[in-house]
């Protein structure tokens, strides 16, 4: 089992290298053959089965409920944002997101209720990836992982991170800690349907309207709305 | 020609005039919130566009919103170096098929508009500017995360036009500089204007 995980890592590791001489590859997606083979495993079975199933949540579940668990969601984000508001030396946003987990977690019940936003208190969303750019680090190749979506080497290494930290992994009882990723993950695939419907209408090729479009987003989120004009042309 | 008739004239004339010199006078963050507030408006009290009626919403788009982008300058900024490589003819097929595309998508996403209300951003651009940005917020009534939506206005002989949409940091106009030049690349622009034509179908 771990020889042949280890095998399926190192054939994961060259393929891209031996694709990558079949197909002239750009800077921002140097393993572009390899992420479309991704993309191309991944399509079917999110328009297929994933889908329908968020279709279905959306449908059966009541909007209170989905709206608490997208808040209880988000609240955990908002100490992760916190965190990497203190990495990134950025006092009000840290004010804020430590602000809006207190009172969230507090008087909203454990962050089933969002009362900061009601209140006007804006999320930071900040993570560990648009730390790591602040930092100074480049995106590093683009990914596509299937059933996960777009990344990079920088932000996947940030989610490495995220996961590691928690908090869902400190829950002893496994069963309970899968129920809690796997709503986690439904939420997530929900709360980006709008988008996912945009993008089937819009692209011409979904892989590369995807991928620009979440170049596009993630150099905006690292100069937080600010993007210097000679980046935006470097794009 | 009676007296009378060239009276009319000379009044519509008047009229046509005052219209565009009103629209030459409206700032362009007037403009956005103008139009933004009549297509949801639209939106929210008709009943076929309430129904999903896509020929309706369609129609709402294209008579609302339309008339206040330029087609042509969003096409050549897609296009990039590419745009100069195109006959007059292409570019004008390409536009064609651009704002087709762009007005479907935008009548998509308007279909799946539900309670959703725009807060307008201070707008801090100088009078004498010719390039404006006009930044907006999107806030959904679900908990969902608010939106930012910039639109980027330059000023014509016509008034303001947009000529770029950018949601949440993300260019309408840049996204589709990679597909557009994949396309070209491969296909030549003909090869460019086949794709677009088989994706508006």
């Amino acid at each position: 089992m771990i020889r042949n995980l280890r095998s399926m890592l190192l054939m994961a590791a060259a393929m891209p290298l031996l694709a990558g001489c079949a197909m002239g590859p750009t800077r921002d997606d140097p393993f572009e053959p390899f992420n479309r083979a991704m993309y191309a495993v991944h399509e079917p079975i999110d328009t297929h089965v994933v889908r329908p199933f968020i279709d279905a949540y959306a449908k059966y579940t009541p909007a209170p409920l989905r709206i608490a668990i997208s808040n209880f969601f988000n609240n955990i984000d908002d100490l992760f944002s916190a965190i990497n508001d203190g990495l990134q030396g950025k006092r009000d946003k840290f004010g804020n997101d430590m602000g809006r987990v207190t009172i969230n977690s507090g008087l909203g019940l454990g962050g089933l209720i969002d009362i900061a936003s009601q209140i006007g208190v804006e999320r930071g969303n900040e993570d560990f990836g648009q730390t790591f750019g602040v930092w100074g680090l480049d995106q590093g190749p683009y990914l596509f992982i299937p059933l996960f979506g777009p990344t990079t080497v920088r932000d996947g290494s940030g989610w490495i991170v995220r996961l590691y930290l928690g908090p869902a992994g400190y829950i002893p009882d496994v069963p309970t800690r899968n129920v809690i990723y796997g709503i986690g993950a439904i939420d997530a695939r929900y709360q980006a349907q709008d988008a996912v419907s945009f993008v089937d209408e819009a692209a011409l090729d979904r892989y590369a309207f995807i991928r620009r479009a979440y170049l596009q987003r993630r150099l905006y989120q690292v100069y937080d709305g600010n993007v210097p004009p000679q980046k935006k042309e470097d794009e | 020609m009676s007296n009378t008739q060239r009276l009319s004239q000379a009044v519509l004339l008047a009229a046509a005039f005052f219209a565009t010199a009103a629209l030459a006078q409206e700032t362009p963050d007037a403009l956005v919130k103008r139009v933004s507030q009549d297509v949801l408006e639209t939106a929210r009290s008709d009943p076929k566009v309430q129904a999903g009626d896509q020929a309706r919403i369609h129609d709402v788009v294209e008579a609302k919103l339309a008339p206040h982008f330029d087609f042509s300058h969003m096409t050549a900024l897609a296009m990039g170096r590419n745009w100069r490589a195109a006959t007059p003819e292409q570019q004008q097929q390409l536009t064609t098929e651009f704002k087709a595309l762009l007005v479907r998508t935008y009548s998509g996403a308007l279909s799946r508009y539900r309670d959703e209300k725009i807060e307008y951003k201070p707008f801090t651009a100088s009078p004498s500017a010719t390039d404006v940005t006009v930044k907006t917020l999107v806030v959904k009534s679900g908990g969902g995360a608010p939106v930012p939506i910039d639109y980027s206005l330059e000023k014509t002989a016509a008034g303001w036009k947009a000529y770029d949409i950018i949601v949440g940091g993300v260019s309408l106009v840049t996204n589709y500089r990679d597909e557009f030049n994949a396309q070209v690349k491969s296909g030549g622009v003909d090869g460019l204007i086949k794709t677009l034509k088989a994706k508006n179908g």
